[in-house]
C-alpha cells in the first residue's frame, strides 16, 4: 500500500463517517424531518445500489450491451437467493457458485 | 420468563445482551463477505495493512470492495471518493431515521454510534424501537448489535487477507462486488416507489456508461431518486384523496 492509497482510504473513511454522523449529530435539536425529505432519503439505497450494479452486469467492461454473461447469471441467482433468505453471505456464496459453473460456457 | 415481561427492570447490560443475541445469526451470514473484503485487498496489491485500514477507517463492506477495485486500477482520488460517497449515501437515510429516536442520547455517544452505523445495526435497532417504543436503553441495545458486527468484520478481514494469497485463480473475486450489491438491493426494494427508483437508476446508469469520471453513476442514482420520489408523492396524494 502506497502513501497515496492510504490517504485515499483515510479520506474515504472521513467521508463515510460524515455521512453516518450527518443527522445523528444534530439529533439533540432536531424533531422529525419533513415527510418529503424522508421520502427522498428513502429512495437512496435502491437508487444508489441499482446504479452501481446494473451497468457492470449488462455492459461488461463498460463495453457494448451484452447481458448474457456468467456474472449476470450469477447475479440472477443471488437475487433469487435474497428473495428467499435475507443473508448477504448466502447470496454471495450461491452467486459465486453459479458464476464459476457458467464461466466456461458464457465467459 | 420472557425478556419483554421484565421491561421495567431491564438493565443496560441486559439491553446490550439482547442486541448481541439478536445479531448473532446475522454476524454468521456476514463471514464470507468479510473474508472477501480482506482477500480482495491483498489480491489488489494493497496488502493486509490496506485491507485492515479499509475495515477500520471505512467499515462499510460494499464501498470497501469498490474502493479496492478502483485503488488497484490507480483511479483518480475524486472518483474513489465519489464512488464511496454514492455507495454509502444510504447511511444518511439511516442517520436521519435514527436521529429522532436517539435524540435523548448524549452527543458523544451519538458521535460514537455514527461510526458503527452499518446496514444490519440500523435494521435491527429500528425494528426494536418500532416494535417496543417504550423499551428502555435503545443505545445499549444498539451497542450490543454493533459490537459483534464490528469485531467479526475486523477479524474476518484479517483472516481473509492472510488467506488471500492462497485463493485459487478460478474463484472470481471480481464477481463478489456486483453479487453483494444485488443482495443488498433486493431488501432495499420495499414498494412501487423504491422499485421505480431502482429501475430508473439502473437503466439511466447503464445508458450513461460512457460519461467521463464515472458520472453515469451519479446521473443514474439521482434520476432514480427523483423517479422514486415522484412515484411516492403521487401514491401518497392518492391515499389522501381516498381518505377524503
Amino acid at each position: 500500500m502506497t502513501a497515496t492509497q492510504l490517504l485515499a482510504i483515510a479520506l474515504a473513511g472521513v467521508l463515510t463517517y460524515a455521512i453516518r454522523a450527518s443527522f445523528l449529530v444534530f439529533a439533540g435539536r432536531m424533531t422529525e424531518l419533513p415527510p418529503t425529505v424522508t421520502t427522498v432519503l428513502r429512495m437512496i439505497p435502491a437508487a444508489a445500489l441499482a446504479a452501481l450494479v446494473l451497468p457492470g452486469l449488462v455492459r461488461p467492461d463498460a463495453g457494448a450491451f451484452d447481458p448474457v454473461n456468467s456474472i449476470a447469471v450469477g447475479g440472477v441467482a443471488a437475487v433469487l437467493m435474497s428473495l428467499w433468505k435475507r443473508s448477504i453471505g448466502l447470496s454471495l456464496a450461491v452467486g459465486l457458485v453459479v458464476v464459476v459453473a457458467t464461466r466456461p460456457f458464457l465467459g | 420468563m420472557s425478556a419483554s415481561s421484565q421491561t421495567d427492570e431491564l438493565t443496560l447490560r441486559g439491553a446490550f445482551r439482547e442486541g448481541a443475541l439478536e445479531v448473532l445469526p446475522i454476524v454468521a451470514g456476514i463471514i464470507p463477505f468479510g473474508l472477501v473484503a480482506g482477500a480482495a485487498a491483498v489480491d489488489a496489491g494493497l496488502g493486509i495493512e490496506g485491507g485492515m485500514a479499509l475495515s477500520l477507517l471505512v467499515f462499510a463492506g460494499a464501498s470497501q470492495l469498490a474502493a479496492i477495485d478502483l485503488l488497484a486500477r490507480d483511479a483518480p482520488l475524486l472518483i474513489i471518493l465519489l464512488t464511496v460517497g454514492v455507495i454509502n449515501l444510504r447511511m444518511a437515510m439511516y442517520s436521519a431515521s435514527l436521529a429522532p429516536r436517539l435524540a435523548h442520547v448524549p452527543l458523544l455517544q451519538r458521535m460514537a454510534a455514527a461510526y458503527f452505523l452499518v446496514d444490519q445495526a440500523y435494521a435491527l435497532t429500528i425494528m426494536r424501537v418500532d416494535r417496543a417504543p417504550t423499551r428502555p436503553h435503545r443505545i445499549a441495545y444498539y451497542a450490543g448489535v454493533a459490537a459483534p458486527l464490528w469485531i467479526n468484520w475486523q477479524i474476518m478481514t484479517a483472516v481473509g487477507a492472510v488467506l488471500g494469497s492462497t485463493i485459487p485463480d478460478w474463484l472470481p473475486l471480481e464477481a463478489t462486488i456486483p453479487l453483494v450489491f444485488l443482495a443488498m438491493l433486493v431488501p432495499a426494494i420495499t414498494d412501487r416507489a423504491t422499485l421505480a427508483a431502482a429501475v430508473v437508476s439502473g437503466v439511466v446508469a447503464t445508458l450513461a456508461v460512457g460519461l467521463p469520471n464515472n458520472a453515469g453513476l451519479l446521473v443514474g442514482a439521482f434520476s432514480g431518486i427523483a423517479a422514486g420520489t415522484l412515484v411516492a408523492l403521487r401514491t401518497e396524494a392518492r391515499v389522501v384523496e381516498v381518505q377524503r
